[in-house]
């Protein structure tokens, strides 16, 4: 574990590890997806990218243009019909169930629209929960999720269930079980989509502090106003890429963005 | 952290993360478990109560006494009855091993309180003559008065079994209270106990032979004979007791041993049994069905959770082992609250009727594995139709 940590945190910090090291962790190639039917629905026509560690990138688009079968398969969950993904170099069409399932205990921590968090259980149990596949023992995971949400600025809320917390609170949640364990690649869907524009900024101002520190963050949004100001902007419209933009801006402060947790948390109050 | 990777949950993990649904849906799980509740109670009560009754028997008869034999009258070749000896009590009073020897003469007589019942009223009571020491042969004793002896023997004095008194509708002695036997008032001097190796001492009214002979015109000849004999020598006793009781005719006599009824009739499984088990197998396979159905909605609701643990890691066998162990979790506690139950309630009653308390082990481990099979079964389909699902298609939302 301290080895991966320690890759990360050299890799991650700022541009120059950045621009130094680029290594291809998700690479996607000409990816095609049919949902066999009586009308078979095409929902990707060949995409290609490749997301180097690191990066903080969008991938927006409409509804029905296929950005959530593009999340299910660059988080293993779904295989393409044709092509391949790679991630950190091992092919994904050629694992096992149970290979696949390590991989995403492992390697890919998942952020969704609806939080999905057990609402029984407190806000430590909720995180320590994103490693219970991994193999790791629970007192572990307890430290390690402390340590994740002291990271999303809620280790004063440790003890608080879902219910207790506001929305952007849970999803701050969310985002430390993602993160527990140091996957090499974080995918969040519609982070924002249930929450309104402050808690929104909030979290993107986090993500993007997250990013600075190291982690390798994919966002999936509808959102074009808060994609454009990500680093890196992937445009999807009915299975196929129409735009991959890089911004120079890359590890400048934007200031409307620092992270402001009293923001969330007012708005809740 | 990688290397440690185990696709393997600890014990602990399967434990918390199987009692999560239970936790979270409280009165639900409690209902379905409680159908396996009350199908392992019956079961465990059913067997318990017949195992306490069995013992509390045994322990009855070994204070009744083992060692009792009854010799009474056979029938002839031509299916007549065969009368015994008048000697016959004599005789065997002199074979070693024999302790005591009582008998009993059914007079053919008919018992009424009063002249003003009508003569078919005879409450299926017979008046029979007696020797002076029946009641300590037969474990019984009195009720309340006294029984006959040297004096009262010969004068119309009558000691009632336990059925007669209640029948005749007495429950008390006191001076002048009296029956009409054939004509004839008999004094009532004492109430028996009930005399549980000889019953059909209960339903008489006991005489005196020299009265029997003197105001019934009785014959003199015993019916039944009572002999104690020592308890090693019992079966030595039994095959020499028809020849002695009547030499001439000895098929002719019938012996028997009271106790040995009493045993086989506590060995006896009752056939209510066979019904109130079966009864409890119907409930438990209700209560499994409970289960399947609680785990069949607990997998359709949890579809999220069950999408979210995909994302998190878990394989299809995780998620599998998740609910299955749920619905065994669940029918467990079901199972052991259902054994408490049944073990409580034969407990109460064991103890009120003065049983010792006996479950058996088949009852409550075969209770609580029933209900753990039970949970397994209920449990294995929604397990399964859970690990199908993709993770997409569980994540999606509605």
């Amino acid at each position: 574990m301290s080895d991966n940590v320690q890759v990360a945190d050299v890799v991650g910090i700022g541009e120059s590890a950045h621009a130094r090291a680029p290594e291809p962790l998700l690479q996607l190639q000409d990816v095609r997806k049919v949902y066999p039917g009586v009308t078979p629905v095409i929902a990707l026509r060949g995409v290609d990218f490749t997301i180097h560690r690191g990066e903080l990138v969008a991938i927006v688009g409409p509804s029905g243009s296929g950005k959530s079968t593009l999340l299910h398969m660059m988080g293993t969950l779904d295989r393409p019909t044709e092509g391949s993904v790679r991630l950190v170099g091992s092919d994904v069409a050629k694992m096992s169930d149970r290979e696949l399932a390590k991989l995403r205990a492992t390697r890919i921590g998942f952020v969704f629209q609806q939080f999905f968090l057990s609402e029984y259980e407190t806000a430590l149990e909720n995180v320590a929960d994103g490693l219970l596949y991994s193999g790791v023992n629970r007192r572990t995971r307890r430290a390690l999720a402390a340590e994740a949400l002291d990271k999303v600025g809620l280790a004063h809320r440790m003890d608080h269930r879902p219910p207790q917390l506001s929305g952007g609170e849970r999803q701050r949640v969310a985002i430390a079980r993602a993160l527990n364990g140091n996957p090499d690649i974080v995918l969040a869907d519609e982070p924002t989509g249930n929450l309104d524009s402050n808690a929104a900024a909030t979290i993107f101002a986090l993500l993007k502090k997250l990013h600075r520190e190291g982690a390798t963050i994919i966002v999936i949004t509808h959102d074009r106003g808060l994609a454009a100001r990500l680093p890196r902007r992937i445009d999807v419209l009915d299975g196929r890429i129409v735009a991959d933009v890089t911004q120079g801006a890359t590890g400048t402060v934007d200031p409307e963005l620092t992270v402001d947790w009293a923001r969330d948390t007012k708005e809740q109050a | 952290m990688r290397n440690a990777f185990s696709h393997r949950l600890r014990p602990s993990d399967v434990a918390r993360v199987a009692s999560v649904g239970l936790r979270n849906r409280r009165m639900r799980a409690a209902l379905s478990a409680l159908g396996i509740s009350i199908g392992v109670a019956a079961m465990v009560a059913v067997l318990g109560l017949s195992a306490s009754s069995q013992a509390g028997l045994l322990a009855e008869i070994d204070r009744l006494g083992t060692n009792l034999l009854t010799v009474s009258k056979g029938t002839t070749v031509t299916g007549e009855t065969a009368e015994l000896p008048k000697q016959a009590p004599g005789m065997i009073s002199r074979i070693d091993a024999v302790t005591a020897v009582e008998s009993t003469g059914a007079t053919g007589a008919k018992v009424y309180r009063n002249p003003f019942i009508p003569a078919v009223n005879s409450n299926g009571l017979t008046v029979k003559a007696t020797s002076l020491n029946l009641p300590a042969s037969v474990s019984t004793s009195l009720e309340r008065g006294q029984f006959l002896n040297k004096a009262t023997e010969s004068r119309p004095v009558a000691v009632l079994g336990a059925t007669a008194a209640r029948r005749l509708g007495i429950d008390r002695i006191f001076t002048g209270q009296r029956i009409l036997v054939s004509g004839q008032w008999f004094y009532v001097v004492g109430i028996l106990k009930p005399a549980a190796l000889a019953p059909e001492v209960d339903d008489s009214v006991l005489i005196g032979y020299p009265a029997a002979e003197k105001y019934l015109r009785y014959n003199g000849n015993p019916s039944t004979i009572y002999v104690r004999s020592d308890t090693e020598k019992v079966n030595d006793v039994h095959a020499m007791l028809a020849a002695t009781a009547n030499p001439e005719g000895p098929s002719q006599v019938t012996v028997s041993r009271p106790s040995a009824a009493l045993v086989a009739r506590a060995a006896a499984k009752s056939a209510l049994n066979g019904l109130f088990l079966g009864l409890g197998a119907v409930a438990l396979l209700v209560g499994g069905i409970g289960v399947a159905n609680t785990m069949v909605i607990s997998v359709l609701e949890r579809r999220s959770e069950i999408g979210l643990r995909r994302a998190l890691g878990a394989t299809k066998q995780h998620v599998r082992t998740q609910f299955l162990a749920e619905a065994v979790l669940l029918s467990s506690l079901g199972g052991v609250v259902g054994v408490l139950l049944g073990a409580l309630a034969t407990a109460i009653y064991a103890t009120v009727k003065d049983w010792e308390i006996v479950v058996p082990t088949l009852a409550w481990a075969g209770g609580l594995g029933a209900a753990i099979a039970i949970g397994a079964v209920a449990g294995l389909l929604p397990a399964i139709r859970a690990a199908r699902m993709a993770p997409t298609e569980a994540l999606r939302t509605v």
